[in-house]
């Protein structure tokens, strides 16, 4: 038997007039970082709190940890973390306040609840704010809490909502840090996130766009079956290019990148830097030349979209 | 199984946000503190100094004692003189006074008559006997200020009169238990309490729940393992010991400033309040699930509140009320806390002569924490 240890099938969600998440099936295994890529609005908050037990699903089904959810929640309490989109922690505690309300809801015992909780303080770089209002700390501040308090029960599967949406690029890099140790130790993670960066590091992620999985896989993967070609080009006028070159069939996309113009050619074409090369907007002295695809480029095809 | 645990760390946690909260940390103190202040100086039943005036037809000697012996009364105050019956009415009309002394010109006649002179000769006819000496006309929109004026109706004329006046033999002898010299503190102190922590023992839990969901903590908070019921106690055990603070106050102030003191005995007190908090609490909890944001809670709030402080038989009766009145005051805590508190405070019954407002307290505290638990889901759809 695979360690898969969140099966959804077919997970739908409708509110009132939107269908958040579509058909949905997700099969993750234990150790894995899994990201869910999408931008505003695709469902991956909706799809997060249906794998947690906090929205039923309008249809469809959902395993955790062999669990049927949202049935048998409570069953799964004390094996899940989640940090929420939204700072969810008490703005009117202090950082050590905050820490030790959770110990004592998820029932540490009390010995062990300081051993623990400095040693989340040290982890997460908490300890000069111990005794500071976790409402008057800044947002990467909160959400390195945040992340302590999802951990503080050593859950076997950790929910991220965004976990790094107020972090700057150099603390999202210790943030991940933080996260691959977590994955060694053993803990599944399902992070959703709209930065490539992020996603890039997951070992496996979904591309959801508007409730629907456009695409699933590692990102090498990804990279590997997206269905097209990447192609740079350095010339004079960019955007007259772009506006030349958008119509063509073939064309995926086109996006200046600098000097460069990056386009995505459908790979139906054999040869596209030849088919470029043929058509008139294109002059002799412009350079051509073929690059390693990126996971936006992934993002691109599969959605259609240009950012996520 | 229930965790005391949880249960713990849920109170702590409120406690540290109340004391954080200054402005409701405040209001505790506040709240008992100045109402009793207002209630227990400015209710008053004993009407005193009712704007008068008088309309004199006779202007004699006999009229003008007469008017001195009703101010006398201190009742009313007798402010205006008016030529006629039109002048004083259109007075009242512009509520420059309450009500009016009116004395015919007869008026020496008319007492020379009266059964409490009783002038034997020549005889008088029952036509004479009956006939009052001068009459009041008053606003009678105001029901209190009409009953002060009423209570002039049988006003002794001793001093009207140069020979001690017949007296006059009541029906009825009546003494007056507990409260002797009538004092409406006596009262209101009491009745006091329960609508104070009606108020604010209903306005902080009804909050509570609301409050989490409007913070955004809830759905930290369903995602742990903590049971609907150790929510509910967590969050009401804090305001249990608030609630005694506050009723410590109006009772401690009600003793020295109002001299109003508790007769019955103090673990009665104790009893009966604990019921009555946790029957609060656990209302307001209620609310607190049905709420969709704080406003809402407050209006529900406001909703109980009325009907209490009107129905409960803190400002009327309950036995002068008519009976659909009594059936919905029975469906609300604080008419069994009244029953109660002035039991216990003006005449030292205990609880056991009074197990059906204590078996009644108690029930709708189970049921209020059950619903309230079974209404929680811990789910956000
Ligand atoms: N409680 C709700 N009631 C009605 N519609 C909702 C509710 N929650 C989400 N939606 C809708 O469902 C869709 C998906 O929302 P969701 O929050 O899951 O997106 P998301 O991918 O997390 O977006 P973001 O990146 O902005 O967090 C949106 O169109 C949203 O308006
Ligand atoms: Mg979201």
């Amino acid at each position: 038997m695979s360690n898969v240890i969140i099966k959804a099938s077919k997970l739908t969600r409708h509110f009132e007039h939107v269908k958040a998440v579509q058909a949905l099936d997700l099969e993750i295994e234990q150790g894995q970082i899994y990201g869910f890529l999408g931008p505003n609005g695709s469902g991956k908050t909706t799809a997060m709190r249906m794998l947690i037990g906090l929205l039923s699903p309008t249809s469809g089904e959902i395993q955790v940890l062999g669990h049927a959810l949202p049935q048998q929640a409570e069953a799964v309490r004390l094996q899940i973390g989640y940090m929420t989109q939204k700072f969810s922690l008490y703005d009117d505690l202090t950082v050590l306040e905050n820490l030790k309300f959770i110990a004592n809801i998820y029932g540490l015992p009390v010995k062990h609840q300081s051993k623990r909780i400095n040693e989340l303080l040290s982890i997460y770089g908490l300890e000069k704010k111990q005794s500071q209002l976790a409402g008057s700390m800044s947002g990467g501040q909160r959400q390195r809490l945040s992340l302590a308090a999802a951990t503080l029960h050593h859950p076997k599967i950790l929910f991220l909502d965004e976990p790094t949406s107020a972090v700057d690029p150099e603390n999202r890099r210790d943030f991940w840090e933080q996260l691959f140790d977590l994955s060694d130790q053993g803990t599944t993670i399902l992070v959703s996130t709209h930065y490539m960066d992020e996603a890039e590091r997951c070992h496996k992620l979904a591309i959801l766009e508007t409730g629907i999985k456009r695409a699933d896989g590692s990102p090498q993967t990804l990279m590997q079956n997206m269905g097209a070609n990447v192609i740079e080009i350095e010339a004079q006028d960019l955007r007259g290019l772009k506006q030349s070159l958008l119509p063509l069939d073939g064309v995926i996309s086109a996006a200046q990148l600098g000097t460069r113009l990056r386009v995505l050619i459908s790979d139906h074409i054999q040869n596209p830097v030849a088919f470029l090369q043929q058509q008139n907007c294109i002059h002799p002295q412009d350079v051509l030349e073929n690059v390693r695809p990126s996971l936006e480029d992934v993002f691109v095809t599969s959605t259609g979209r240009s950012t996520p | 199984m229930t965790s005391w645990l949880r249960i713990k760390a849920i109170f702590f946690k409120e406690l540290i946000q109340l004391k954080r909260d200054r402005m409701t940390f405040g209001m505790i103190v506040m709240i008992p503190l100045i109402q009793l202040l207002l209630f227990g100086y400015a209710i008053n039943t004993n009407i005193r100094h009712i704007p008068a005036g008088v309309v004199d037809m006779s202007q004699t000697g006999i009229s003008r004692l007469l008017i001195q012996t009703v101010q006398a009364t201190q009742v009313v105050d007798v402010q205006h003189y008016f030529q006629n019956e039109e002048q004083a009415q259109a007075a009242i009309a512009r509520a420059d006074i309450r009500a009016v002394l009116f004395i015919p010109q007869d008026i020496s006649q008319r007492l020379a008559r009266h059964p409490s002179v009783g002038l034997g000769t020549p005889a008088s006819t029952d036509e004479e006997t009956t006939r009052p000496i001068a009459q009041w006309i008053v606003d009678g929109s105001d029901t209190i200020v009409a009953g002060a004026i009423k209570g002039l109706k049988g006003m002794p004329l001793v001093e009207l009169l140069n020979k001690p006046a017949n007296r006059s033999v009541p029906t009825f002898e009546i003494t007056l238990l507990f409260n002797p010299e009538q004092r409406t503190v006596v009262n209101i102190v009491p009745g006091l309490v329960g609508i104070i922590l009606t108020m604010t023992m209903i306005m902080f839990t009804s909050a509570a729940i609301v409050r989490e969901r409007e913070r955004g903590n809830m759905e930290m908070l369903i995602t742990t393992p903590v049971r609907p019921i150790e929510l509910m106690l967590g969050k009401i055990i804090p305001y249990i010991f608030i609630g005694s603070i506050q009723v410590s106050i109006i009772l401690g102030l009600g003793y020295t400033l109002f001299n109003v003191p508790v007769n019955g005995g103090l673990w009665d007190l104790a009893g009966a309040t604990f019921l009555f908090i946790t029957a609060s609490l656990t209302l307001g909890l209620v609310i607190s699930t049905i709420a969709k944001n704080q406003l809402q809670s407050m209006q529900m709030t406001v909703f109980i509140l009325m009907p209490s402080i009107l129905l409960s038989g803190f400002m009327f009766p309950y036995e002068g009320m008519p009976e659909a009145a009594q059936y919905i005051a029975e469906a609300l805590p604080a008419t069994h806390f009244m029953r109660m508190i002035r039991g216990i405070v003006a005449r030292e019954v205990d609880l056991f002569a009074m197990s059906y407002d204590v078996y009644w307290l108690a029930l709708f505290t189970l049921a209020g924490l059950v619903v309230a638990s079974l209404r929680f889901m811990k789910r956000l759809d």
